[in-house]
């Protein structure tokens, strides 16, 4: 177990620029999300971070020590991949053991550890059938099996829930979260499922074009986006330009086209600085359909339904309203409104955050 | 007639024109008589006791098996770290490394025995059963190069680093990991390397040392004086090595496949 700390890391693929000059710090014990759309560098880091990528410049820390030129394998980490890699020419039991034989770990040892092993990822008493007679699902568990059972010092997770299927997905996800909270081992996970990301991390690292857009808890992140960016990944966002007509103690007056004036609580315009015009983030579960009154508290204008998107509970909806088009994302209470209804549009001033005008 | 049944008779022309000179040989090698010609007159396995008692067949026989056996080991080993370096490993002039490493299939082969010869008398080296043997993997490398390319491709990157990953140096995770997944296209470039050797004959008239004969030399040799139905007996064997070994092969392959899955 140990801390993961990158200093000014950079990486570069000839003229493409990976990872431009980044500082993360992965805590100790903590599972830390790299979130971000492909291509956005969250792989390269952790690749980085196991030695399968030299890195262009920067130094990396496991445990407070530079491992630039440490070779992968003496690194001492537990890495997952996406398609398991496991090795189809082994047993379930010579797969997990394989870690353990380069360890100096006698027979013996190693068969109670892979079955330790086998029942902390719940599936025991498959050690002699292949890889290949298992499903995905167990497929993905032996290979978390595999690397742990060398108690790494840092475990990363390559986008280990992707090939599975939706329903599956789930439960795993539940499943890593805790096999990872159990043995308490500090670990790097990537994915571009922002749910994963929310559902699973302490800590989120969002990143976009090789730079890192925003680092926090995922209640952070989520509500309170440091950029357009990071509040049109974390789900779907209406982002509108605002101006600021004021500022109290703790609060900003905002006034909001169609909608109005609002005010928000300053710690929800802390991305907002000093600026006199901003970008509203309404994120789209926030903001309500009805066709009765709207309740104390909040803000209301009329739109039309111009389209809706039904998902059995859920129904997402275009809006019009002016000029403009917000998705609304709410439950559904008994019938879902029809396309052309004419609703009024409700906003909970609380559940919006407001940002700068350049972020 | 119809388009249907004019293919068929002409599929059955060529396969004629293919198989029958080998029918023959077959067939011949069983003929009772001294002088080989259709009809036969009895069935007989004499000329293969001849065959086993003629020296020089047999001396032909352990030159060419010793050296489709070396062939086979040199241009296997030569060809999986050439195919590893061309999958797994970037550098400049790569392309121009393949074309290299496959161009003697593209060379006419008498070019390149005799071009090979002409590089030894540079050298001032005698022709010796070790230039006879480095002519061969020459020719069959390409051959073993292109097969275990191939497999190299179908195998993903992930065994190796998970390997890595899991503290396995890069030695050993080629041994572990990378080698036994490799294995059936390993096999197959070996046979195929052995065959390309027991069959040469071109390449192999330019290189062998004086007095030194492989078996389609020594038949070669014993057609310039006549076509004894010792000859017949001797393409039988052959016939059965080159085709039965391919197939024994690849029998053994499947059957050890699917007792792995």
């Amino acid at each position: 177990m140990a801390r993961v700390e990158l200093k000014q890391i950079t990486k570069s693929f000839g003229i493409l620029k990976a990872v431009h000059e980044s500082d993360v710090v992965f805590e100790e014990g903590s599972f830390t999300t790299l979130l971000g759309p492909s291509g956005c560098g969250k792989t390269t880091i952790l690749r980085m971070v196991s030695g399968l990528e030299r890195p262009t410049g920067g130094d990396i820390l496991i445990g407070g020590k530079r491992i630039n030129d440490v070779p992968i394998h003496k690194r001492n980490l537990g890495l997952v991949f996406q398609n398991y890699a496991l090795f189809p020419h082994r047993t379930i039991a010579e797969n997990i053991a394989f870690g353990l034989k380069y360890r100096g770990v006698n027979k013996a040892d190693a068969a109670q550890k892979v079955t330790e092993a086998l029942d902390i990822v719940r599936l025991p008493g498959v050690e002699d059938r292949y890889p290949s007679q298992l499903s995905g699902g167990q497929q993905q568990r032996i290979a978390m099996a595999r690397a742990i059972v060398i108690e790494p010092d840092v475990l990363l997770l390559d986008e280990p829930l992707s090939a599975l299927d939706a329903n599956l997905r789930e439960e795993m996800r539940v499943e890593l979260k805790s096999i990872q909270h159990r043995i308490g081992v500090t670990t790097i996970f990537v994915t571009h499922d922002q749910s994963e990301a929310l559902a699973m991390s302490d800590k989120i690292i969002v990143m976009s074009d090789g730079r890192v857009e925003q680092v926090g808890a995922p209640a952070e992140v989520y509500n309170n986006p440091a950029s357009v960016f990071v509040a049109n990944f974390l789900g779907a966002s209406n982002i509108v330009d605002v101006d600021v007509k004021g500022r109290g103690a703790d609060t900003v007056t905002l006034d909001v086209p169609h909608f109005g004036a609002i005010t928000l609580h300053a710690d929800r315009a802390t991305n907002l600085g000093d600026a006199t015009r901003g970008k509203l983030v309404m994120r789209a579960e926030k903001l309500h359909l009805a066709d009765g009154a709207s309740p104390e508290g909040t803000v209301s204008t009329r739109g039309v339904v111009e389209a809706v998107d039904y998902q059995g509970q859920l129904a997402r909806y275009f809006v019009r309203i002016g000029e403009t088009r917000f998705q609304a994302m709410n439950m559904i209470d008994g019938v879902p409104f029809a396309e052309g209804a004419e609703v009024s549009v409700v906003l909970n001033p609380d559940d919006c955050s407001v940002l700068a005008n350049e972020a | 007639m119809s388009a249907w049944a004019f293919i068929r008779f002409y599929t059955i022309l060529v396969y004629t024109f293919m198989f029958a000179p080998i029918a023959v040989v077959l067939l011949l090698a069983f003929n009772n008589s001294q002088f080989g010609g259709f009809p036969i007159d009895g069935l007989s396995l004499r000329w293969f006791a001849e065959l086993f008692e003629n020296e020089a067949i047999m001396r032909a026989f352990r030159t060419s098996f010793i050296l489709g056996l070396m062939t086979a080991a040199v241009a296997t080993t030569v060809g999986i770290l050439a195919a590893l370096a061309l999958v797994r490993y970037q550098f400049r002039g790569k392309d121009w490394v393949t074309t290299f490493l496959i161009s003697p299939v593209l060379v006419p082969e008498t070019v390149l025995a005799v071009g090979l010869l002409i590089f030894l008398r540079w050298l001032h080296m005698p022709r010796s059963f070790t230039l006879l043997l480095l002519g061969h993997s020459i020719i069959a490398l390409p051959f073993v190069v292109l097969v275990v390319q191939a497999r190299l491709v179908g195998i993903r990157r992930e065994y190796e680093e998970a390997a890595r990953s899991l503290g396995a140096s890069p030695v050993q995770t080629f041994f572990s990991v990378t080698f036994p997944l490799l294995l059936p296209a390993i096999f197959a470039g070996a046979l195929f390397a052995f065959t390309i050797s027991f069959d040469n004959i071109t390449a192999t008239i330019f290189w062998r040392p004086s007095g030194m004969e492989t078996v389609p030399t020594q038949i070669f040799g014993m057609l310039r004086h006549s076509v004894s139905p010792e000859i017949n007996a001797l393409g039988f064997v052959m016939i059965c090595i080159t085709v039965g070994v391919p197939l024994l092969a690849g029998g053994l392959a499947r059957y050890f496949s699917r007792r792995k899955v």
